[in-house]
Formats: structure tokens, sequence, C-alpha cells
């Protein structure tokens, strides 16, 4: 390109541009502006409502704020169960940079080694990018201050503040009430679950499960302004959380804690009531578990050790165990037959066993002469062998039934089992042969196909204390719950109810009498306590038998398990008490616990009595329990050993 | 000779609404920095307006014709300059666009490229004397052009690259490119266009995604239709008033991105409404209706020309910008002249404008 010279430029020749095309372009300008004008109408005259969804959409997150779970008290308003508030530290990988460069220092700040940081991401790897993975759970206040301390170096690293249960220590209690955890994944497609969103906290067993939906109250939220990374940069409004409802439990702390003492160590399950309504008083399984481990996130070692202990921990027995009852059959033998007129006739000639249908049947010790006033102290198996002979399987099996057997006695508890109650029907049915008449001899004595649960044991014998009122037990004051949501946990678990059965007086009194007798003179006379009008009835009942035994060799596994039943007072009794103890040798090992829980109640109402009399004074009664002690106080005043109650 | 006396021809007019726009774009930059690491954006926009006013002075004072006598020795320093730049160039986000003067300042010669090739385009059709175009004329206007698009193409600068283009269109059209010329190459660039994005070889696939992406914004939300989907939320939420100075959400919320630059007339949607919008659109028509008369009552056509390519670069900006915040042109990453943050888009404006008044104010003076 050639310079021409500046003179030549500036001579102007006064040319011009031709109008036409100047104005052609401001034309074809106008039209641009025009078409910009009208996508910008489109968009903001006729789209303006769409887009402002969007936006809305884009910047205002919901967050959760989750409703503190309702606590649990005890039948006095003594605080069981409370909540605690827990920080746990997450990690947002969308602000995760690189990880491992910043490794030393989370490593170090939250105290975990960075193979355990590396574990938990690899775990959460298939997890969406924006679901934030919960790296430590329960995080100290140091380590809390870390992470605040370090936001500009961490980014990836944030904290949430949410409510944790609170158990009593030592799995105190644990069995009827339960634990909770993650909603499961099986859960969430179930109908009960519909309303329930993943990673929801949800009871798991016990009380917990079964009135969830009163104990977990309703969760709020909160509206945040976020920006493009989800930060928080404001907020809108929220709907408050409504806490879920307090529980008064029917549990009597002190009953329970004598039936914790007596069952330490041990393996079985202990069941006390008030037979006249079916409030459980105490309820004992062991071994136990913590329930505070399930609370928050479970370890690997801890559920390992719970799996592979063959005393099963997470089995609550008292509703579960399913055995033979052995003697403490015999009060529902006598049942049957004073109602059919044919125990009181009875008398028997124990010269420490009897023949039957060929077969020769031990008892115990030669007992001579016996009837009915005898057999039951003496549980002499003798008379029953024959009661039941002459009564026959299916005459046995419809008293009891009466008295709750082969049904689930409706406890408002999870996974309630029904144990079995033979008879010609039930054999035909499950095994599709006849019934033979041999066959009805062991049943007398609580042993061959019959099985009970504690629970039935503890139904049927109040049923017989309280002159023939059985009452569904439960856990829950009926009055604390909404009729719609009883109405629902009955169906849930449903049971053979309330119900009357025909128990002459003079059959009761027999009974009850004789029952007295068995711990003044009878099996359980060692267990009997001075002073305190007290009934039971002992069982030793054969886990294998004699020929099983014999090839087993012996060992823990196969000595007898101890059962005892009992009641206090014996004439309108205001506790009955089922106490199992497996492999616990001899009934009245069982009978001794069941007398320890007794002696609780009664030294209790004692103290009572004596302190409704002073309170008939002009002097001030017993200072009310408290209704919220502080979450830190209420482990420690459960635990136990250390715990003094007051009343 | 300069003289004082000369500023009574000065368009006091365009200035004004120059500087209306000035403030506006300063006010929004100041909105959409306002929680973000560019707080304070809006002051340095004011520094580079400060700067942009001086040079517009002081090139107002220098005769344009001495500026088409120098345009050849300016045209190839800034074809060394693109190489440098693609030999020493500072490398941002994978893209040599820079030149580190030091001290702070990085130099974009693709800017100043775009003025060198305005001024050179008008003396390469002034000398061609209004006769009708040969495609010899045709071919070496679009050397002129082309060879340094491909430069800045390569840095990658598509959308610099592409502000080139208006200026040899405007030149051909206001050159004298005959109906039958125009229609043969409108065929050569379909066919040429068609196969280079068949080959891939002249654009980088994230190029080509961000064109296609405007299609169909909801295709790929979260990558790369993301801009352009908050975009549109953004000018649509602002509805007929706006949110208010301050108040846009996507704006301060840091959905919409880079809200100070490329989309702030998104930004400013968001906040001032349809009303606010078409405000902004009648001062870009006001101005450029204003350069456009002061090239036709310019002395001479060199003088024309130049302003007309400044109108074509200047036009060719506003409609890839706001098309693409509405979603109606591909997201290329041109800056919206006077509105946009940024030192090279503001000094390129006010010099582009000081030529606009040196050109006007010699109408009577030569």
């Amino acid at each position: 390109m050639e310079l021409t010279p500046q003179s030549e430029l500036t001579l102007g020749k006064a040319e011009k541009l031709p109008v036409a095309k100047l104005t052609a372009v401001q034309y074809v300008i106008a039209a641009i502006l025009v078409v910009l004008a009208v996508g910008l109408w489109r968009l903001e005259v006729v789209g303006a409502d769409n887009f402002r969804a969007l936006a809305e959409a884009n910047r205002i997150r919901k967050v959760p704020v989750l409703a503190p779970r309702g606590r649990l008290f005890d039948r006095e308003g003594r605080l069981l169960v409370d909540n605690y508030p827990s920080v746990s530290c997450f990690i947002l990988r969308e602000q995760v940079k690189d990880l491992e460069a910043d490794m030393a220092l989370i490593s170090a700040g939250l105290h975990m080694t960075p193979d355990q940081i590396r574990a938990t991401l690899k775990r959460y790897e298939s997890a969406p990018k924006y679901q934030p993975i919960p790296l430590k759970q329960d995080i100290t206040p140091d380590e809390q201050a870390f992470i605040e301390a370090h936001r500009n170096e961490l980014p990836e690293l944030e904290t949430l503040e949410e409510q944790r249960r609170l158990y009593p220590r030592d799995g105190f209690a644990a069995h009827l009430i339960g634990y909770v955890g993650e909603i499961s994944e099986d859960d969430l497609n179930k109908e009960k679950y519909a309303f329930y969103q993943p990673g929801d906290v949800v009871g798991k067993s016990g009380i917990e499960a079964t009135y969830d939906a009163l104990l977990r109250g309703v969760d709020g939220s909160r509206d945040v302004i976020v920006n493009s990374h989800g930060k928080e940069i404001g907020h809108l409004g929220q709907t408050l959380a409504q806490p879920g409802k307090d529980l008064k439990l029917t549990i009597d702390l002190d009953i329970q804690m004598a039936a914790e003492r007596a069952m330490e160590g041990k393996t079985g399950a202990v069941i006390a009531m008030d037979p006249h309504t079916g409030e459980i008083l105490a309820l004992v399984s062991r071994p136990t578990f913590d329930p505070n481990q399930f609370a928050v996130r479970l370890t690997r070692s801890y559920w390992n050790e719970i799996l592979n202990n063959p005393d099963h921990p997470l089995m609550n027995k008292a509703i579960q165990a399913q055995l033979a009852p052995g003697s403490t059959f015999k009060i529902i033998m006598s049942y049957a037959g004073l109602q059919e007129g044919r125990a009181q006739s009875l008398h028997v000639m124990c010269n420490g066993g009897a023949t039957f249908y060929g077969h020769f049947y031990a008892c115990d010790a030669r007992h001579g002469a016996v009837d009915i006033h005898r057999a039951i102290p003496q549980s002499c198996d003798t008379f029953y062998y024959t009661l039941a002979n002459d009564l026959g399987i299916d005459m046995i099996a419809k008293y009891a039934t009466e008295l709750g057997f082969s049904q689930r006695t409706g406890i408002d508890l999870p996974d309630e089992m029904m144990g079995t109650m033979p008879s010609t029907q039930w054999k035909l049915k499950t095994f599709h042969e006849k019934w033979f008449a041999g066959e009805v001899i062991s049943v007398g004595i609580g042993q061959g196909a019959v099985t009970a649960t504690p629970v039935q044991l503890a139904r049927a014998i109040g049923g017989i204390a309280s002159g023939g009122v059985l009452h569904r037990p439960h856990l829950v004051f009926p009055d604390e719950v909404p009729p719609d949501q009883l109405e629902a946990v009955h169906e849930t678990f449903p049971g053979s109810g309330e119900k009357t059965v025909p128990l002459s007086t003079d059959n009761w009194q027999i009974i009850t009498d004789a029952m007295a007798e068995t711990t003044i003179s009878g099996t359980a006379a060692s267990s009997h306590l001075e002073g305190i009008d007290f009934a039971g009835k002992t069982g030793t009942a054969q886990v294998m038998s004699h020929d099983a035994l014999a090839r087993s060799g012996g060992g823990h596994k196969t000595v007898p398990n101890a059962w005892f039943v009992g009641m206090a007072p014996r004439r309108n009794p205001d506790i009955v008490v089922a106490v199992l103890w497996e492999n616990g040798n001899w009934g009245n090992n069982s009978a001794k616990l069941g007398a320890q829980i007794i002696d609780a109640f009664v030294t209790k109402q004692r103290k009572r009595d004596n302190n409704i009399r002073i309170a008939a004074a002009p002097m001030p009664a017993t200072p009310a329990p408290a209704q919220q002690p502080s979450a830190q106080v209420a482990p420690a005043a459960l635990k136990p050993k250390t715990a003094e109650v007051t009343n | 000779m300069f003289r004082l006396s000369s500023y009574r021809d000065f368009d006091w007019v365009l200035l004004g609404f120059v500087m209306l726009l000035s403030v506006i774009s300063v006010l929004e930059i100041k909105s959409a920095t306002l929680h973000t690491k560019f707080h304070g954006f809006d002051q340095k926009q004011i520094g580079f307006l400060a700067a942009g006013l001086f040079l517009m002075f002081v090139i107002s004072m220098i005769d344009y014709h001495r500026l088409l006598d120098i345009v050849p020795w300016a045209y190839g320093i800034s074809i060394l300059s693109l190489l440098a730049v693609k030999l020493v160039g500072q490398k941002v986000l994978g893209a040599r666009r820079w030149i580190n003067l030091g001290g702070g300042i990085h130099f974009q010669p693709s800017e100043w490229v775009k003025l060198v090739l305005i001024v050179a385009v008008a003396r390469y059709f002034w000398n061609l004397g209004g006769r009708e175009l040969s495609w010899r004329d045709i071919g070496k206007a679009f050397a002129l052009v082309c060879i340094p698009m491909m430069l800045v193409l390569m840095q990658p600068d598509m959308g610099t690259s592409l502000t080139y283009f208006p200026v040899l269109l405007c030149g051909l059209f206001l050159g004298g490119i005959r109906l039958k010329q125009a229609a043969i190459l409108v065929l050569i660039f379909t066919v040429l266009i068609g196969g280079a994005w068949k080959s891939g070889k002249l654009l980088k696939p994230y190029q080509k995604a961000r064109l296609t992406a405007f299609i169909d914004p909801d295709e790929d939300p979260k990558g790369k239709g993301y801009q352009i989907r908050q975009s549109l939320i953004a000018v649509g939420s602002g509805g007929i008033w706006g949110k208010g100075a301050n108040k846009g959400t996507q704006t301060q919320g840091d959905f919409l991105p880079i809200p100070y630059t490329d989309f702030i007339f998104a930004a400013f949607c968001e906040e001032h409404g349809f009303v606010g919008a078409l405000g902004v659109l009648l001062i870009y028509f006001l101005i450029l209706m204003r350069l456009i008369q002061n090239a036709q009552t310019a002395a001479d056509l060199p003088g024309a020309y130049i302003i007309m390519g400044i109108v074509a670069v200047i036009v060719f900006q506003i409609a890839v910008n706001i098309g693409m915040v509405v979603g109606l042109m591909p997201v290329t990453g041109i800056p919206l002249p006077l509105m946009s943050y940024g030192g090279s888009s503001i000094l390129f404006t006010f010099l582009s404008l000081g030529i606009v008044m040196n050109i006007r104010m010699r109408r009577f003076v030569n």
C-alpha cells in the first residue's frame, strides 16, 4: 500500500457518501434495535412470571429445621430419654479444590487419619456431587472451633447442628425404649413412611418405633437466600418446627432399676405389670445393648460385637423368647382342671412318677398323696400328668387360649412373638399328623410343644390374679396418646385384647392360696418374703430331651431355663412379675429374682403409704418430681448403681 | 492546525449521551460487584473513563488525515504485535490475548488493531476513488481485514476477531460493491463456513458448543447452557419495572456469570426492567444516529468512511452482546460498548469517539 502525501488529502474533493446508503444503514440499525427490543419484550413482559419463578427457585433453598424428638418420662415424671445438641462436620465436594493438599490440616484439626477421611469419601463416591458427606459426627467444641477458624482455607468443611437422642447408660431399659436411626431404603417404600424423606431419623425399635409418629413432631424449614455456590447470603422466613410429644411411660423407674439389678450378668427377661390395668412397670431383657451407639453412627466393631453375641442382645426376650414355660404352666393346667370340675376331686399317689401309654414319666420327688392344694406348691408332675391325661389336649388348649396362649398380647412394642399352644387342630395344620394321646402328658407340665413368651405368662397370671380380667399390656398411658393414634397402634399390634375369663371365686381362692403356699413351704420357699403376702410359681424347663442331653455332653447351654411367675399382694395384687432366666438351672433361682422385684415394689408402696399419712397432717407432701431435668443429669441419675431416687 | 476555537464544533450532544451511558454503566458495575471479590471495579471503571476522556480530547487535536498518513505503518506494527502476543503473551484462561507491559498494565493489541483496521479500510476504499469494485479490489480488502482476523482468532479470541468483519462489510457496502458480487460472496461464505464447521479446524469444540448452546440452553443447563440460561432468567425476571438497583437476585446471588462485563446488560435488565432496557436502547440509537449524521456532514470521504467503520463496530457489538443476553445470539464474549467493565473496551470506544469529534471539528476548518 503506497503512502499518500498529506497535501493531497487535505485538498478535499468535497466528496460525500451517497445519502441513500447512509439512510439504508440507519434503517438497518433501527431494525436491529427493534429486533432486540422485541427480544426484551418477549422475556421481560411475556415471560416475566415464568422467569421470576425460575429466579426464585434459583436463590431460595428450604433448609429443614429438625423438630426435637419428644422426651420419655417414667410414670412419675422422671426423665428417661432426652435430647442433646450435637454438631457434625460435613464435606461439600463442590467446594473441594485439592483435598490432598488440605489433608494434613483437616486430619490434625478433626483428629482423623487421612485414611479415615479418604475412606469416608470413597464410601460416598457414587452419591450426587451436591450432597454433603458426613465426615465426622458429634464433633468436639475444639473441632468446631477449628472449622470456624479455617473457613477461608477449608471452604469444603461445613458444620450442622442437630438434636440427638440421649439414652440412659449401660443399656438401661434399652429393649423397651428402643433406639432411633436413619430410615432405611426398604422403609421408605412402605406406606407407613410415605411422608418420610431419605435421611430422616426414625424410631427403629421399642417405644421409639411404636410411637414414632408422636415423638418425631413436625420438621419446620427456613427459607434462606443462597448464591450460586449455595452459600447462605440472607433469609426470608421460616416455618417453626413442632417439637415431638413428650411421652409418659407406665414404667416405674424404681421397679425398672430393681429388675435391671436382678438380671445383671444373666440372660433372660423380666416383666412386671399392674394386673388391674396392664400397665408395664418394668421390662428388662438381657443381654442388652447401648442405644446411644445407634443414635450416632454405628461402628462396625460394635455392630459385629452385637451380631456375634450368641445371646442376641437386640432380641427383646420379654416379648420374643418363645420357650417351654415348664411348671409355670401348671397354673394354667390348674385353672383348666378346676373350671372343668376335675381338679377338685383329683387325688394321685406320687411315687416319683407314673406310667402312661407304656412310658414312664418321672416326677422330681416322691410326693406321696397329692391333691390340687399340694400339687401347686410342690409342683408335683405326677398330678399334672394325670390331670392332662384326664382333660385331653383340646380342653387344655381351650383354657390356655382363653388366657392368651398362642396369641400376641398386643403389647405396644414391635415384633412380639405368639408362642405355641398345641392342639389336635394345630398338629394337623402344622405337621399334617394326628395327635397322639400320649403327647398330652408332657404338655401337662409345660414341656413338649407348648411355648410361651414372658409377657404372655405375665398377662395370663395377671388374669388369674385379678379374678379373670385380662388386660392388654402397655408401656404408654393411653391418655397420653390421641385416640386415632392409639387406635393405629392397636391395629398395628393386634392381640387378644381386653377380656374377662370365667373364674369362680372358689377356684381363684384355691389357685392363689396354693401359689402363696409355694413361697412359704413350696418350691419357692427360699425366696419367701417375710411380712409380704407374696404368691408365685416356679418353673424349670428342660432345654432338650434327656436323650439329647446325654448326647450333647453337657455345657452351659444345656442347663434348664428357670422361670418364675408371681404376684403381690396375693389378694387384689398390684403387681405380677414373670421372670425368665435362661439356663438358670432351677426355677427357685428365678423366684429369688422375682422376690427382689416384688420386695422393691412393696417397700416403695409402704413408703408411699407412710407419706400419705404424713401428708394428711399439715405438712407439705413430697416434692413433685422435676419435669425437665437437664440432659446431663439424666443418664447419671438413671445409672442403677449410683442413683438414689427419693420418694 | 489545531485551534481551541474548533471546540465550537465539538459534538457536545454526542458526548452527553455517551456520558449518560457511562454513568449508568458505573452504577450497574457497582451493583453487580457489590457482594463479590470484584467489589470496587466501579471505581476502576471511573478511572478508565477518565483516561478515555483524556485520550479522546488528545486524539481530537490530531488531524485525522495524519492518522490516514501513518496507517500503513500502524497496520504493519499491528500484525507484528499480534504475532508477539502469540509468542510472549500472557496466557489467561487458556488464551493469549494480553502483553504484560509491567506495572500491572496489560495491553490487549486486538483492541487497538480494531482502530487501525477502521482507518486502514477507510483509506483503502477512499483510494479506490469511488470506482466500481473489481474482484481484485474485493480480494485485497478481504486480505486487509482477514489477516489480523485470523491472527486474533488463533489467540483464541473469537469475539474480538469477529468485530473486525463488520468494518470490511461496511467498507464494501459504502465502497460500491455490486449486488451480484455481494450475492456471490454470500454464497461462497455459506459454503466456506459450513465446511469449516464440519472440519473442526477453525473453531475449537468449546467455541462450537457455545455457539450452539443458545439454540437450546436447557439441553445442558449446568454446562454450556448455564450462562445463557441464567442470563435469560435474569432478564426475564426483571419484568417491566425491574427489581430495583442492587436488588437483582440473579446478579447479587452470583447466578449470573460475569455480570460486570459481558453480561452487564442482563444485570441491568434484571434490576431496571423492560423500561430501563428500552431507555438504554434508545440512548444507543441516538448515539448511532448522531454518528451517522457526523458521517454525512464529514468534510471528505475518508472521514465519512472512518465514522461509518466505527458505527459498524459499535452496532455489531451492541447486536451481538444484547442479542446474546436475550438469547437471540450465541455467547461470544463481546463487550457491550460503554456499558461493560474493562479498560481496553472503554479506551477503544473513547478513542473512536475522539476521531469522530476530530472529523466533525475539521468540517469547516481545513
